[in-house]
C-alpha cells in the first residue's frame, strides 16, 4: 500500500511538472520569449505521466510535436527543454528543434514529428530493429486520433503486426484534430475497431485517469515485450487549452471545455489521494513548491543561455562532410 | 569478368550483405520475385526472410521503417521499384530522414540508403518513366548519387552504406542490361567526386546515370568531325561536385549539360548557374544543355524517343556551341 501511494503521489507531481511547466510556457510566449508553434498539453499529462513509467530505460519513445509532457514524463531534464523553447544552444537539440521537436538521444526520446502521422513507420523501422537484433527492447510511439486519418497509420499498423513488431501504438484521442471533430472526419469513430481490423490488440483507456492508463499501458507494454506483436490503446483524453497559440477555439463550445476541465486528471488524483489520507495540504503543497522551483530554474537556466553562432548554421546537417572519410 | 550493370547492382548488394550483419535489403518483391528488375535474384536463397524483406505495397511505411532501422542501430537498403513511386514515401525521405540529424541538434544520424529506378526508354509511359532526381538532389540533408558504370553500380553502394547519412541512389534502369567489364576484386569508389569518362578540349559534356552512354557516344561522333569533347560524369548530384565542373569547363570554356529530367528546375539548370557563377568569364559560349521535353512522357516508341535526350540532339547541340551549325 505504501508502494502503491508514493507510486501515486510520483504521479501527481509528475502531472504537476508538466502542467507548470507549460503554464510557465504559455506566459513565457505571451512575453515573447518563446515564438514559434506551441502546442500545449494541458488536460492530457495523465497519458504521458501514466505510460512512461511502463518503458524501461533502453526501450524508445517517439512522438508528435506535442510532447512536452513526453518528454518531462521520460527523464528530459527541465532546464534543457526550456533552453530549447528559447531556441537556445543548451537546449536539448540546440535550438534547432524548438517546441515541435525535442530529442533526447541519451533518453532515447526521439520526441518531436510535426507531420502529423510521420513518426509511426519510424517506431515500426526502430522496433524492427530491436526484433532483427533479437533484444526484448519495445518501441512506444504517441499520437493523436488525426493521424489515423493518414494513410501511414494504416500502413504502419499492418506492417508492425504482419511482422509482429514490438510496437505500442498509444493514441490520444482528444476529439479534436486541430479543430475537426472526430465524427467529423471518421466514417467509424471507433478507433480500437481500426486496429482489430489489423488483428492488433486494441484496449480503450480513460485517459483522464492516470492509474488507469498506467495499468493499461504496463499491461500492454509486457504483452509487446513478450513477442505478442504490437499494441493498440486508445487513451481518451482532452485538450483544455488552444490546439496552438493561434486558436480562437471557434470549433468547440465552452460548456464542453468546461465539463472535461471537471475531469481534470490532476485534481482526479488528488481527491483520489486525500480520500486515501495519503495527501494532506501541507503535503501538497510541499510538491507544489518543488515543481515551482525547478520550473523557476529551468527558465532561469533557459534565459541565461547562449546563441548558436550563426558561422554554426549549417553544422549538423550531414554527419560527415563530402570529400571526409566515413 | 564480362557483366552486366544489373550483376554489378546484384554484386554490390550481396558483398555488402556478407560483409555486415546489420546490412538487410527491403522492398516489394525483392524476395521471392527477385526484384521487379531481377536485381536482387537469388538473394533470398543465400541470405533468408530476415535480410531480404518483402514488404506489402506501403511505400511509407517501409521507407519510414527503413529510416527508423537506421535510427536504432541497423543499415537498411530500402528499394522503391520506380521514382515515380518513390513519391509515395517522400514525405519520409524529405520530412524524416533528411531532417532528423539537424532536427535533433546532432544527437542522432540517419545512415539509411534508398535505391530506386529511374529513367526512361522503355515505353512505360507517364507513371513509371521520369527522371525526378532533382527533387531529392533539393534537398539538404540527403546524398544523391547516380551510377552509370559497372564499377559505380556496384561500389556506390557499398560507400553508401559506410557513409553516416542518407543516401538516395537513382539506378537508371536503361542501363541494366549494359555489359562490360568487371574486375573481380571489387574497387573503393567514393560518392563524392564526379569522374571524367573522356577527356577532351574543346567543350565539356556534363552529365548522369543513363545519360552517360549517348554522351560518350555523341563524343565519338564529334571526334570523327574533328571535335573533342570532354565528357564528365557527374556521379553525385548532391553535393555536386563543383571542382570538377569548374576544372572542366575551365579548360574546354564550353559547355553542355545533358539531364533526363524535364528542364525547368531542372539539375541541368543548377549545374548551368554554378558554370554561370563560377566561370562565366572563361566561358567561350553561353551554356547549353539537353534535357526531356516538357510533356508526361507518352508510350508510343517515337514520341518517348523524340521526348528523350538523343545522341543526334547533343551532337547538334555541341555544334551549335561551338559555332559549327
Amino acid at each position: 500500500m505504501k508502494a502503491d501511494t508514493d507510486e501515486a503521489l510520483a504521479l501527481l507531481r509528475q502531472m504537476l511538472r508538466i502542467r507548470r511547466f507549460e503554464e510557465a510556457c504559455a506566459a513565457l510566449y505571451g512575453a515573447g520569449k518563446i515564438r514559434g508553434f506551441l502546442h500545449l498539453y494541458i488536460g492530457q499529462e495523465a497519458v504521458a505521466a501514466g505510460a512512461m513509467p511502463a518503458l524501461r530505460a533502453d526501450d524508445s519513445v517517439l512522438a508528435t510535436y506535442r510532447e512536452h509532457g513526453h518528454a518531462l514524463a521520460r527523464g528530459v531534464p527541465m532546464p534543457v527543454l526550456m533552453a530549447e523553447m528559447f531556441g537556445r544552444r543548451e537546449g536539448c537539440s540546440r535550438g534547432r528543434g524548438g517546441s515541435m521537436h525535442v530529442f533526447d538521444a541519451e533518453r532515447r526520446f526521439f520526441g518531436g514529428s510535426a507531420i502529423v502521422g510521420g513518426a509511426l513507420p519510424l517506431a515500426v523501422g526502430f522496433a524492427l530493429a530491436e526484433r532483427y537484433n533479437g533484444s526484448d527492447r519495445i518501441v512506444a510511439c504517441f499520437f493523436g486520433e488525426g493521424a489515423v486519418a493518414e494513410g501511414v497509420f494504416h500502413e504502419s499498423m499492418n506492417l508492425a503486426a504482419l511482422w509482429k513488431l514490438p510496437v505500442l501504438f498509444l493514441c490520444e484521442n482528444n476529439l479534436y484534430a486541430m479543430g475537426t471533430a472526430l465524427d467529423r472526419s471518421e466514417s467509424d469513430t471507433d478507433l480500437c475497431e481500426k486496429a482489430r481490423s489489423y488483428r492488433v490488440p486494441a484496449v480503450s483507456v480513460d485517459g483522464m485517469d492516470v492509474l488507469a492508463v498506467r495499468e493499461a499501458i504496463r499491461s500492454a507494454a509486457a504483452q509487446a515485450r513478450s513477442g505478442a506483436g504490437p499494441q493498440f490503446a486508445e487513451l481518451r483524453t482532452y485538450r483544455f487549452r488552444a490546439h496552438s497559440m493561434f486558436d480562437p477555439e471557434l470549433y468547440r463550445s465552452k460548456d464542453e471545455v468546461a465539463h472535461w476541465k471537471e475531469r481534470c486528471p490532476i485534481a482526479a488524483l488528488e481527491r483520489r489521494l486525500r480520500a486515501a489520507a495519503a495527501l494532506d495540504d501541507a503535503r501538497f503543497e510541499e510538491i507544489e513548491q518543488a515543481v515551482g522551483r525547478e520550473v523557476a530554474e529551468a527558465v532561469a537556466f533557459a534565459e541565461a543561455g547562449t546563441l548558436e553562432p550563426v558561422g554554426d548554421l549549417t553544422r549538423d546537417v550531414y554527419a560527415r562532410a563530402a570529400g571526409e572519410a566515413p | 569478368m564480362i557483366a552486366t550493370f544489373r550483376d554489378a547492382l546484384r554484386d554490390g548488394l550481396r558483398d555488402a550483405l556478407r560483409a555486415d550483419p546489420r546490412v538487410f535489403l527491403m522492398g516489394e518483391d525483392v524476395g521471392r520475385y527477385g526484384g521487379s528488375y531481377a536485381v536482387s535474384k537469388g538473394l533470398l536463397d543465400e541470405f533468408g526472410e530476415a535480410r531480404i524483406r518483402d514488404t506489402p505495397l506501403s511505400e511509407a511505411a517501409f521507407v519510414g521503417a527503413g529510416i527508423g532501422a537506421a535510427l536504432n542501430g541497423l543499415r537498411p537498403i530500402v528499394e522503391i521499384m520506380t521514382v515515380n513511386f518513390s513519391l509515395l514515401a517522400l514525405d519520409q525521405i524529405v520530412n524524416n530522414a533528411a531532417t532528423w540529424r539537424h532536427m535533433s541538434g546532432g544527437q542522432v544520424n540517419v545512415p539509411v540508403v534508398i535505391r530506386m529506378s529511374t529513367g526512361a526508354g522503355r515505353q512505360l509511359a507517364a507513371q513509371h518513366s521520369h527522371s525526378l532526381e532533382v527533387w531529392y538532389a533539393h534537398v539538404p540533408g540527403l546524398r544523391v548519387v547516380a551510377p552509370a558504370t559497372l564499377e559505380d553500380a556496384r561500389g556506390m553502394l557499398r560507400a553508401a552504406l559506410a557513409d553516416p547519412d542518407p543516401v538516395v541512389i537513382f539506378e537508371h534502369a536503361q542501363l541494366l542490361n549494359v555489359q562490360g567489364e568487371l574486375p573481380q576484386t571489387p574497387s573503393q569508389v567514393d560518392i563524392d567526386h564526379a569522374a571524367v569518362r573522356r577527356p577532351g578540349r574543346d567543350v565539356s559534356l556534363i552529365t548522369y546515370a543513363g545519360s552517360l552512354p549517348k554522351c560518350l557516344e555523341a563524343a565519338q561522333v564529334l571526334e570523327a568531325d574533328g571535335i573533342e569533347a570532354e565528357v564528365l560524369d557527374l556521379r553525385t548530384l548532391r553535393p555536386l561536385d563543383v571542382g570538377a565542373i569548374t576544372a572542366s569547363v575551365s579548360r574546354t570554356r564550353r559547355a553542355l549539360v545533358v539531364d533526363e529530367g524535364w528542364k525547368t528546375c531542372s539539375l541541368a539548370a543548377e549545374v548551368m548557374a554554378g558554370i554561370v557563377e563560377r566561370c562565366f568569364y572563361d566561358l567561350d559560349a553561353p551554356p547549353a544543355r539537353v534535357c526531356s521535353a516538357e510533356v508526361p512522357l507518352p508510350y508510343a516508341k517515337h514520341l518517348e524517343d523524340a521526348a528523350l535526350p538523343q545522341v543526334p540532339r547533343i551532337v547538334s547541340a555541341v555544334k551549335e556551341l561551338l559555332g559549327h551549325a
